[in-house]
């Protein structure tokens, strides 16, 4: 069997198998994480313990959503936590693009889920070859302390391949849906 | 789907992804990603760039407590999200959400021009507009920045030309004059963050009254 990263295997495990082991390790290995970018965003200990839970108990209620051929853990949770945040300190949600279906079969294409991974190992050495004062600038864009006009369009991150992966993913599933019709 | 060549800019889906982007223009972008299947890539992509953020920040450990809470509420009976309307052909899902999944109610502008207003607030506004083919949108400038998405017909202007699911980004440098294209009415989404100013089309003192 090919082998993904421990964060992909458990979030399977927890999305096919309700296993409550898996959901534990991700906890352990994501709520320190979210706890840390939390209290950077301003977050106090209180509320950021109210986050976490809600964000590792959205994980568990909607892993049936979670497909690996299109997006990366970490990716998945930093959204769910994203959106999570934006309810609490503006008291509205988000306009949301339309969800896209699940596809029908739970076969997984091995390759396009380790090419998702590969960009992002590319993606995490880009970030830690930034300078500090870059990466601080990073981090601010995506915690959402900046405005569009702040955001610098070119961060020097290799965005492009990661880009043209996730579209493999979502032609994938694009042909999948004609199939089924 | 495959025919749109103005998307959205990085900047700005960096900033819908980290949730700065005002409500009007995150409507938009929400919008145009239901219809593009490049910017939803590119969405799942900046998505990722905060992924790797998360997955690089200082641990900063949790409580027992914390973990136990967490642990003991995965059985709870839980409200599952209600179903989210679908798009049409016409109207992209956050459209049809925020019509509260009736048609539009048009309000004149004017010859040729008809406006629904979505959402109006301090963060700016985003409505709906319908320009008879060959009318402008009444000539204006801008304040701050103002997103344009075309969902039926085609406007042309100094920029270029605007088809189903094009987006247009104007800043208050661009003074611009839509033309809806012969054939269907041009619809579009549009998000300001500013009141828009009319240089010429219509007086000044009715800008209150239609809002815009
Ligand atoms: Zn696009
Ligand atoms: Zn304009």
């Amino acid at each position: 069997a090919t082998s993904f990263s421990e964060q992909t295997e458990w979030m399977l495990k927890v999305r096919d198998a309700r296993d409550r082991t898996a959901f534990a390790s991700l906890f352990d290995h994501f709520a320190p994480r979210l706890r840390g970018m939390l209290m950077k965003n301003g977050f106090g200990a209180a509320q950021a313990d109210d986050v976490i839970q809600d964000v590792m108990l959205s994980v568990w209620r909607k892993a049936s959503s979670f497909n690996p051929e299109r997006a990366e853990v970490s990716g998945w949770i930093f959204q769910i936590a994203r959106n999570r945040q934006i309810d609490v300190i503006r008291k509205e949600r988000r306009p949301m693009p339309e969800d896209l279906a699940m596809p029908e079969s739970t076969d997984i294409d091995g390759e396009q889920v380790l090419g998702i991974e590969q960009e992002v190992q590319k993606l995490r050495s880009a970030i830690a070859r930034l300078t500090p004062d870059q990466r601080d600038l990073v981090q601010k864009a995506y915690l959402g302390e900046l405005t569009h006009s702040e955001i610098q369009a070119e961060t020097g991150l290799p965005l492009g391949t990661i880009k043209s992966r996730i579209r493999l993913g979502l032609e994938r599933l694009r042909f999948e849906m004609k199939g089924e019709r | 789907m495959t025919d749109i060549a103005h998307h959205i800019p990085d900047a700005l889906l960096a900033s819908y992804v980290a949730g700065s982007l005002a409500r009007p223009f995150a409507m938009v972008v929400a919008a145009h990603v239901s219809i593009c299947e490049e910017c939803r890539a590119n969405l799942a992509a900046h998505e990722t760039v905060g992924g790797a953020l998360l997955h690089d920040f200082e641990p900063i450990s949790v409580s027992d407590d914390l973990r136990d809470r967490v642990l003991g509420h995965l059985d709870d009976p839980f409200l599952a999200e209600p179903a989210r309307p679908h798009g049409n052909p016409t109207y992209p899902a956050p459209v049809v959400e925020a019509l509260g999944d009736k048609p539009p109610r048009w309000r004149s502008l004017g010859p040729g021009a008809k406006q629904c207003i979505l959402e109006a607030g301090k963060a700016g506004s985003v409505r709906l507009l319908h320009i008879a083919p060959g009318f402008a949108v009444p000539d204006h400038t801008h304040g701050g920045l103002e997103l344009t998405l075309v969902l039926q017909g085609a406007f042309t202007d100094e920029t270029g030309r605007f088809g189903r699911g094009d987006l247009e980004v104007a800043d208050d440098d661009l003074e611009h004059t839509p033309i809806a294209e012969q054939g269907m009415p041009c619809i579009c989404l549009a998000a300001t963050d500013a009141p828009l100013k009319f240089s010429s089309f219509m007086p000044r003192l009715l800008q209150p009254l239609f809002q815009i």
